[in-house]
């Protein structure tokens, strides 16, 4: 491994921000393009090359792929305890390095196109910048305080870019929503990291991450509320992960951060920055796995688990494409965090473990590809809603093709990516338990279901007269399209358990039938039902909506989530806690203070008369004070 | 040394000198009358000096020095003051305190 090489990847996203940031107003936006791209390209070619040489150079120890760290204490609070900043390499961070790198680059190529003429081009380079640097540092970090550096760098970049069309009110309320809540998540992983350097005296993962180390040997030694409180501390650490995730109950950001430019929906709100909430649990599963025989791992399989089939009910009934999506990657990130959830530690047993980072990486293609090829429709259409769609396959022949892949791809068809790793990550499920695994399986076919109302809402259903004639984007959006469904339809054949495992060790895996069969056969159903309802313009679809009434309006509200937290939130919070905390503020904290400068005035107000301007009268003062000061004294010494 | 006058006869004598200069920078209208009236201060301050030397420490100097130095020191004021109240004459046109009441808040 060169250090000079990890240490570029994140460093020249680093200098093109800065470049860019501090010379917007200077360069052209043609140039400021260019440098973004050019800059992102290096990088990804460097992370290729780190990707190549772990996984083929490097030699094995014992069969187990090494970890290569590098390191430097940044901050040392004792001799155990310090926060170190460096690089760690292991099969993790380099199959995210390969997604980040990918994935940004294509956005990079694709936002060229789509933000043209858009008077901030430069500042959105540069901040796309900022957050690959950002994502790169996330994914390198050595130990628990430097990933949520990172983790805190890529939150306010993502609130940057969300916050994109700053004129817009709704992306203002959408950006500060995504921090507020995300920031919210955050605070306990903040906790948790500080639990976890009280009691273990480390940050670091290695030794976090060691069985024979001070996390996972000692963590029956102290108790809080009949859990051990390490335990609590991997809580607190997934309460971060599943903020950053858009997890059940913190998921309400993410469908409004689609506010954002499409581009930046398909890069931070798709493909990297919320898989960091799985990437981290990932990260420390030892930990969650082994301390108290993976009480915090349940948590994480159940919230995942609920997460993703809520999400994806949602998804059905939403009208604006952008969200359909969001929703969509909710669902399957909360498919990855079950998928950790229900994985074991060894050999064949890690497959768990092994599918949820095999689903992150496809999902991450095909997920880019469907956002950026809603971009695609948004740009011929100047419309997010399904109502202003339809029959678009004729003026669009790229953008139909390449989202139909995607779409096959998600919905689990063989041999698209999907299907892989959704296999993989049934199978590990149905080892584990028949509840989850039936949560799996129904959460398939409604994403089969949803994606294709989607795909035949915007493609196909019915023939209609648009104001200006939509056309096919141009090449600078359709080669990304393009180039992420190649992926799409090869990333499925990555041999991936040999490369990314829990135990670093990797294991043959084999498909099985059965299960690949039902999973595929529930997809099929749940494309078979689209194509009823909405392939051709009928009324089927409405029919059912007013059936099911009550649940449908429901669902269309999203559960009426956003409606129940501002209640919490001004309603119960504000006015009981908050305002009257803001009075006493006011009042008295505001009003002691204040009270002394206004006494202050007031009496120099009423004394300053005496300062008449008259010699005679100061002289008469002072004689005068100086008599009654020596009468005084002689009285005093007298006695 | 006076013979058959004690020092408190003296500084008796002063602190009449000084009050009545005190009274008269008081109350006196003109700014020379005043600046006459400061000198007067001056004055008891300076014959104090001198006597308590002579009365109580005979063999020392100091207090006449300084008599001596505060003589000068009163001649330089002196000039400046008088400075002072031409140029507040070429103003105002007169020499009277009351044209100085301005320099106030």
């Amino acid at each position: 491994m060169n250090l000079i090489n990890l240490l570029l990847i994140p460093a020249i996203p680093l200098v093109v921000f800065l470049v860019l940031g501090i010379f917007s107003h200077k360069i052209k936006p043609a140039a400021s393009g260019v440098i973004g791209v050019a800059g992102l390209a290096t990088s990804t070619l460097l992370s290729y090359y780190t990707a190549w040489q772990y996984f083929f150079v490097t030699e094995k120890v014992n069969g187990v792929y090494q970890t290569f760290v590098e390191k430097t204490v940044w901050i040392n609070f004792t001799d155990t305890l310090h926060i170190d900043m460096g690089v760690l390499v292991d099969p993790i961070s380099v199959m995210m390095l390969i997604v980040v790198s990918t994935v940004s680059l294509m956005v990079h190529i694709y936002s060229r196109g789509y933000m043209k003429g858009d008077d901030g081009y430069t500042r959105f380079f540069a901040y796309l910048s900022l957050f690959t640097f950002s994502m790169y540092g996330l994914v390198l970090a050595t130990n628990l305080f430097q990933i949520y550096i990172f983790w805190e760098l890529v939150g306010v970049s993502s609130f940057l870019l969300i916050g994109y069309y700053y004129t817009k009110t709704s992306a203002i309320a959408a950006a500060k929503k995504a921090f507020i809540v995300t920031r919210f998540a955050d605070f306990g992983f903040l906790i948790g990291i500080f639990i976890i350097g009280f009691y273990t005296n480390t940050f670091d993962f290695q030794l976090l991450n060691d069985p024979q180390g001070p996390a996972i040997l000692t963590w029956a030694s102290s108790s809080f509320m009949g859990l051990s409180v390490i335990t609590w501390a991997l809580i607190l650490i997934f309460m971060g992960g599943a903020g950053k995730s858009a997890m059940f109950p913190l998921h309400v950001w993410l469908p409004d951060a689609m506010e954002g430019p499409t581009p930046v929906s398909a890069l931070i709100h798709a493909a990297t920055m919320v898989v960091a909430g799985v990437y981290l649990v990932a990260r420390l599963f030892p930990m969650f796995y082994m301390v108290e025989d993976g009480f915090a791992l349940q948590i994480v399989t159940y919230v995942g688990a609920f997460s993703a089939l809520f999400a994806a009910i949602i998804a059905i009934t939403q009208t604006d494409i952008k969200r359909v999506l969001a929703f969509s990657t909710m669902s399957q990130l909360g498919y990855m965090m079950m998928a950790l959830g229900v994985s074991g530690f060894d050999g064949h047993e890690g497959v768990g473990y092994m599918a949820s980072m095999f689903h992150l990486f496809t999902h991450a293609m095909f997920k880019a590809l469907l956002f950026l090829g809603a971009g695609s429709v948004i740009h011929a259409v100047h419309s997010n809603l399904l109502q202003d769609m339809g029959g678009l396959r004729k003026y669009m022949p790229v953008t139909n093709i390449t989202f139909l892949i995607a779409a096959l791809a998600i919905a689990g068809v063989p041999p698209l990516a999907g299907f892989w790793s959704k296999d993989e990550i049934l199978v590990a499920a149905y080892s584990n338990s028949q509840f989850i695994y039936g949560i799996g399986v129904f959460v398939a076919g409604l994403t089969a279901f949803y994606m294709f109302r989607l795909y035949f809402g915007i493609f196909w259903g019915k023939d209609r007269q648009y104001k200006h004639t939509p056309h096919e984007s141009p090449a600078s959006m359709t080669i990304p399209l393009i180039v992420l469904a190649v992926l799409t339809m090869v990333a499925g054949f990555v041999p991936f358990s040999e490369l990314v495992t829990a135990d670093k060790a990797g294991f043959e895996a084999h498909l099985n039938l059965p299960l690949a069969a039902i999973a595929v056969g529930v997809g099929a159903l749940g494309i078979f039902f689209a194509w009823i309802f909405y392939k051709k313009e009928n009324d089927l679809a409405s029919r059912f909506a007013t059936a099911f009434g009550s649940l449908y309006k429901w669902t269309s509200h999203k559960f009426y989530f956003d409606e129940i937290y501002l209640f919490v939130a001004r309603t119960i919070f504000f006015k009981n806690v908050a305002a009257p905390i803001a009075k006493f503020d006011k009042k008295i904290v505001d009003g002691t203070m204040e009270g002394i400068g206004n006494q202050t005035v007031v009496i120099s107000g009423k004394i300053k008369g005496w300062q008449s301007g008259r010699v005679q009268d100061y002289a008469f003062a002072f004689i005068g004070g100086v008599v009654i000061l020596a009468l005084v004294f002689i009285y005093i010494f007298n006695n | 040394m006076i013979p058959g006058v004690s020092i408190n006869e003296i500084l008796t004598l002063t602190s009449i000198l000084f009050f009545i200069g005190v009274y008269g920078f008081i109350t006196r209208k003109n700014l020379i009358s005043m600046l006459i009236s400061l000198e007067l201060i001056l004055n008891s301050s300076i014959i104090n000096f001198v006597v308590i030397n002579k009365y109580l420490y005979p063999e020392l100097l100091q207090g006449m020095v300084y008599s001596i130095f505060i003589i000068a020191v009163a001649a330089a004021e002196t000039a400046l003051a008088v400075a002072i109240i031409i140029n507040i004459y070429r103003r105002t046109g007169s020499v009277e305190v009351s044209e100085t009441e301005t320099m106030k808040y």
